[in-house]
């Protein structure tokens, strides 16, 4: 059977099968129940310095089985109260990547700095969040302010920092580079895609907040686009995220050159499932194409040297 | 995903509680719910008072804002409806006691009235603040329910709470199951007592939820997520839950005291 371990950004994973953050990760019994279940690690909720209950409802649409649409509005229990959370997870044994989001550089170096001292291996950094200022306009789309971002975080913890991409720009891998310039460990991309959706008889946004993203197989080829292009501009690693369904789909990922895999809206259509079927058809699909370790297929579908 | 409806018909049940009516077809089984959008407003799970027909029903207490604007709602109204969600009660007891407090009858009744179909003998012991607000009383007597009752006040019934009903009951007959809906104090009693004595109870529970999909977390209670490894819990995996009868979560997801 094919190895599936990885290393990624430092951090040995048992299979490349991230839970992504926004699902199942509020409270730590869950994000223990998804490491029982075969996650290679797990992140976190994006979690902002104060409690955020998060938009009123409807806050989901699916649309049959590619597509969800989501602005739940980042709720979270905020730094103070979930450090209990992790400590559940931790109990469990569980690869813990902690997740935050903040409006400014600064913010987000003092809530990583918090997340760090929880236990986790690793932050990801959450730059598809509204500007504390603004309104709308996410605070990681500008490469400048990425690249301050990252460094302001990398200069407040030892552990790995990984920025994760929005893909609602024109050049998601400008993004990355700032990113990589800034000292991250590694990069997830995409984040959902900027969308809405309408009902027609009631002449209104189906979800309360109106625009959401849009997340599922929809968006895969937009993921593996962003991927395909980041992996050409940066050396750090990169991890793949956006309609991995199964074993194709994420090998399809690791191809365009990502080293590691995040799953989310596979697990409204499949269960928390899916984390121990995708390793079984994974390695199954690897040895059916006579690749004996998957870290070999990083990257190999581009004609680099 | 989902259907927006007209409301047909608003019963008022008892002064706090009414039900609504609506159109819906999808097939669904007593103790599964609803997610009810209303329009410009909220959308929040709502067990079906009447789930076994093409006309479907909930039945609404005030409880909150979002409750209290329900019950404004008139025949002709849009509601946008999607599921069924979650799990159902098994049907197969012979003889069993449905343990009902606050707006819990809504999901009992329907319950019960399938288990009376399928030729079970019913007992239920229902509670209320007062006589008035003992919701589906006739219903439980139609089908053929035995019913004893406890109010708060005394006005009718038994003086006291509905869990000391269900004790006396208890200890008195023999029952292949217990069934109870209410405040979660008060069906953690329901819990000690029925499994103390060596009978299967389930519980409907509930939590604040979002996505009603498996999803996002706000419904866990330990492992489980109330959407979609309930509503429908039984006694072995509540009692192990460190929350049950005292903590639920809020919209943030933090911890707070019932």
């Amino acid at each position: 059977m094919a190895d599936l371990s990885v290393r990624c950004a430092g951090v040995p994973l048992r299979n490349p099968f991230l839970l992504a953050s926004g699902i199942w990760g509020e409270s730590g019994d869950s994000l223990a129940g998804a490491w029982r279940a075969g996650a290679g690690g797990v992140i976190t909720k994006s979690i902002g310095s104060a409690p955020r209950p998060g938009y009123p409802n409807p806050t989901v649409e699916t649309y049959e089985r590619w597509g969800l649409l989501n602005a739940m509005g980042l709720p979270n229990p905020g730094i103070d109260e979930y450090p209990t959370e992790i400590e559940a997870a931790r109990r469990a044994g569980a690869t813990i990547i902690g997740s935050v989001f903040g409006g400014s550089a600064e913010e987000f170096a003092t809530l990583a700095h918090r997340m760090a001292t929880t236990g986790v291996v690793a932050i990801e950094l959450n730059l598809s969040c509204p500007h504390a200022e603004g309104f709308g306009t996410e605070v990681g789309s500008d490469p400048g302010e990425v690249e301050e971002i990252v460094r302001s975080v990398v200069a407040r913890v030892k552990l790995p920092v990984i920025a994760k991409i929005t893909p609602n720009t024109s050049d998601p891998a400008a993004l990355a580079a700032a990113a990589e310039h800034g000292g991250a460990a590694a990069i997830s991309a995409i984040n959902t895609l900027r969308a809405l959706a309408i009902d027609v008889r009631l002449r209104r946004p189906v979800l309360s907040h109106g625009i959401g993203g849009l997340s599922g197989s929809a968006i895969k080829p937009v993921g593996l686009a962003c991927v395909w292009q980041i992996y050409e501009q940066v050396s750090i690693p990169v991890i793949g995220v956006g309609g991995i369904m199964n074993a194709e789909d994420a090998l399809e990922y690791v191809m365009a050159g990502a080293r590691a895999l995040e799953i989310g809206t596979a697990i409204t259509f499949g269960g928390i499932g899916v984390f121990a079927r995708l390793a079984h058809d994974l390695s199954a699909l690897l040895d059916d194409l006579g690749i004996s370790r998957l870290e070999e297929a990083v990257g190999v579908a581009h004609s680099k040297p | 995903m989902r259907t927006i409806v007209r409301v047909t018909d608003r019963i008022l049940e008892t002064p706090s509680t009414v039900t609504l009516r609506f159109p819906y077809e999808p097939r669904a089984e007593p103790g599964q719910f609803v997610m009810v959008w209303i329009p410009g407003d909220d959308e929040l799970p709502m067990s079906l008072s009447y789930p076994s027909t093409a006309s479907k029903g909930i039945t609404v207490k005030v409880m909150g804002d979002t409750s209290r604007r329900i019950q404004t709602i008139q025949p002709g109204a849009f509601l946008g409806i999607r599921g069924p969600y979650g799990n159902r009660f098994d049907l197969r007891p012979r003889r069993i006691l449905v343990v009902g407090g606050g707006s819990g009858a809504a999901v009992l009744a329907p319950a019960a009235e399938a288990a009376r179909v399928l030729g079970a003998s019913v007992v239920v012991a229902l509670g209320a603040t007062r006589s008035s607000e003992l919701l589906f009383r006739d219903r439980f007597i139609a089908m053929g329910a035995r019913v004893e009752v406890a109010t708060d006040d005394g006005s009718e019934g038994e003086h006291g709470f509905v869990t000391a009903v269900a004790d006396r009951v208890l200890a008195g007959e023999a029952f292949d199951a217990v069934w109870t809906c209410g405040p979660e104090v008060m069906m953690r009693k329901v819990v000690d007592s029925a499994t103390m004595r060596g009978v299967p109870v389930y519980c409907s529970m509930e939590r604040h939820m979002k996505c009603a999909l498996g999803l996002c977390d706000a419904c866990a209670i330990g492992p489980y997520h109330v959407c979609i490894d309930g509503p429908v819990f039984p006694a072995d995996r509540v009692r192990s839950l460190p929350d049950f009868g005292a903590f639920h979560r809020d919209p943030s997801g933090r911890r707070v005291k019932f």
